[in-house]
């Protein structure tokens, strides 16, 4: 029922407020002195060199495309844990064949090396 | 409309007891760190500030509080801001379906202690800790460092990786009670707890959730002889504080969540194997039952988690760091083929039996 | 009650829907897109549909949405912006889909059907049941097909995705 979800809203507000709250009191009394070289960002005290937004490997954006698809599948995973114990075997065949299926899939981008870091 | 009134203001005082317990753990578990971390490696920890320590946390609070906000040149100004209180409201979030004890009486009035009891509760956990990474990402992108987004890049890819044999472990333990809802996964475990039953099931929860918390042997987020501090490099005063925070809140809730799922939640040990043995000891065993029955459920529900807390500072002072590659091929190559093989055979054993 | 909360929701969704278009910054609508996606899940749980609720933030804003992050960032958007080229039929192109789709809107409040045919499955019996027992009963007995089915569409996914950057590996 929507009305259960009323104190995880007013929970959410207060976390929110509090994370806002302590920032901007923080800021209000908190001390002010810049200097340049306090602005710079920190690279070990060597002045930066280029931009610090630079494009990063493939690899990752792979593993969020896995993550996506892995994601989809505990998705219904759920529902199908909380009936199990009224699908029972027919319930265990056919989530064998998702799991085993997908699975398929994880030991094909295993053997494609998508899994090696080095 | 009175009662409206008074519904409304027994969730806002159950939200601010439970926020108010909470940022007291949330303040004194790093000290309990530093003390046991200082204990185990044979020296005291903090002492100088109150009775060993005590009042240390809000020495650092207030030091904290009162340091210079640094903001560093080009970072996207807006997104460096909302990193830290996006961080720190989901890891608070998690606490809002976690049942901490019974229901209670007062004035006639039947109040349960939890702040909500969705059907769809471990889900809203699952959902909230998903976006937690967003936090991360935006915190080392918008901080332009190359260091901070390097960290940035790391964590998320950490976290996505481990968020999917976390939420696949505990796939067991609602097929055992055949509910998503937390209050009533803690009502099928009056009888024994699921870790009983679902020992592997805790132990890969265990392994995630160490490195859904970023802690150490994971800790790869934060390497700092590597990544200086990762994606917190450039944040100071309060925000780095809210990261610190959040960090810690966020220990404490996979700690809770663990007790909930697999420790009986708020329930006294006195479970049918315990009470099995404890009729068979003469005189003493009938004295524990009724010591045990006097401890309110509140009490076991925050004993099981500084517990568990503890054992987080034990494994820091123990084991020593991954490597990336390894964190990585662990996760992918044995976690999340081992949380499948204990779905099935949890599935086949409940079949069985 | 529902009003009450259904119009500050709708009110988020809107204008974070449009935010997404307006903002110059990738970064920023994708941020938009995440708060919609997110407020989109409290119009869900309004509709008593917890657990399709769920599923809205864990699948969209969860994991599709950190995969819309790191193609940003993978390709750098940011800096690209500026030198970013317009194809000439871009504009023409886009207000005639944006025709058609006014169109279609309009020809459904035009014919007063803004209701579907109602289920069995009411909201009283679904809330006896519970969402997530309502939707898994239906799935997994009567649509099993479409369900084993998803499950290749899923390895497809992943074959597709390692043989696009098969290059990189």
């Amino acid at each position: 029922m929507p009305i259960d979800y009323i104190p995880i809203l007013a929970f959410l507000i207060f976390a929110l407020m509090f994370a806002v709250g302590t920032i901007a009191m923080s800021s209000i009394v908190g001390t002010k002195k810049t200097t340049p070289e306090k602005m710079m960002p920190y690279e070990c005290g060597v002045d930066p060199i280029g931009s610090a937004r630079r494009r990063f490997p493939v690899k990752f954006f792979i593993i969020a495309v896995l993550f996506i698809i892995f994601d989809i599948e505990a998705v219904f995973l759920y529902p199908w844990a909380v009936i199990f114990k009224d699908l029972k075997v027919f319930g265990f065949i056919e989530m064998g064949i998702f799991i085993l299926i997908l699975f398929v899939g994880l030991i094909y981008a295993w053997k494609k090396g998508a899994l090696e870091w080095e | 409309m009175s009662e409206l009134i008074i519904a409304l203001s027994i969730i806002m005082v159950k939200v601010t007891v439970v926020f108010s317990v909470l940022m007291l753990m949330v303040a004194y578990v790093p000290l309990m760190e530093r003390k046991v971390l200082g204990h185990m490696q044979v020296r005291h920890g903090p002492r100088r500030v109150g009775w060993h320590g005590l009042l240390q946390p809000i020495a650092d609070g207030l030091k904290l509080f009162f340091k210079e906000e640094i903001i560093v040149d080009h970072a996207n100004k807006g997104l460096y801001h909302l990193a830290p209180v996006l961080y720190m409201t989901c890891a608070l979030a998690l606490y809002a379906v976690i049942p901490f004890g019974n229901e209670i009486n007062i004035l006639g009035r039947v109040i349960p202690l939890h702040i909500a009891d969705v059907n769809i509760g471990i889900l809203y956990i699952f959902a909230i800790s998903s976006l937690g990474i967003y936090g991360v990402v935006l915190a080392g992108w918008s901080s332009n460092n190359k260091y901070s987004l390097l960290g940035a890049i790391r964590a998320s890819a950490q976290m996505i990786s481990y968020e999917l044999p976390l939420g696949l472990s505990i796939i067991g333990v609602v097929m055992l009670a055949g509910s998503l809802s937390m209050v009533e996964i803690v009502n099928a475990q009056e009888n024994v707890w699921f870790i009983l039953l679902q020992p592997f099931g805790f132990l890969l929860y265990l392994i995630c959730a160490f490195a859904e918390c970023s802690r150490t042997p994971f800790d790869l987020v934060e390497c700092e002889n590597e990544l200086v501090a990762g994606y917190q490099t450039e944040y100071s005063s309060m925000k780095f504080a809210l990261f610190y925070m959040a960090e810690y809140t966020h220990i404490i809730a996979v700690s809770a969540i663990a007790v909930t799922l697999f420790l009986g939640g708020w329930r006294d040990p006195l479970m049918s194997p315990v009470v099995w043995v404890l009729e068979r000891i003469p005189v003493l065993g009938s004295l524990t039952i009724q010591l045990i029955g006097l401890v309110p459920p509140v009490v076991w529900f925050l004993m099981k988690v500084i517990s568990f807390v503890f054992f987080f500072i034990w494994v820091r002072a123990t084991f020593p760091r991954f490597r990336y590659d390894q964190l990585m091929g662990f996760g992918w190559k044995v976690l999340l083929p081992l949380t499948l093989v204990n779905i099935v055979i949890t599935a086949f054993i409940m079949i069985i039996v | 009650m529902t009003a009450f909360f259904f119009f500050p929701i709708a009110i988020v969704v809107l204008i974070s829907a449009s935010l997404v278009i307006f903002f110059r910054n990738p970064v920023h609508s994708a941020l938009s897109l995440l708060l919609t996606f997110f407020s989109l899940a409290g119009l869900y749980i309004l509709l008593n549909a917890q657990f399709v609720a769920a599923i809205q933030v864990i699948v969209y804003a969860g994991a599709i949405m950190v995969l819309f992050l790191f193609v940003i960032m993978l390709l750098n958007l940011d800096k690209v912006k500026k030198e970013r080229e317009r194809h000439p039929l871009q504009k023409a192109f886009g207000i005639l889909i944006a025709s058609l789709l006014l169109v279609v809107l309009g020809s459904v409040i035009a014919s007063g059907i803004l209701y579907g045919t109602k289920g069995i499955y009411t909201v009283e019996k679904v809330a006896a049941i519970g969402n997530t027992k309502a939707i898994a009963g239906l799935l997994f007995t009567d649509w099993i097909l479409p369900f084993e089915i998803t499950s290749i569409l899923l390895l497809a996914a992943i074959v597709g995705a390692i043989v696009l950057s098969k290059k990189e590996l």
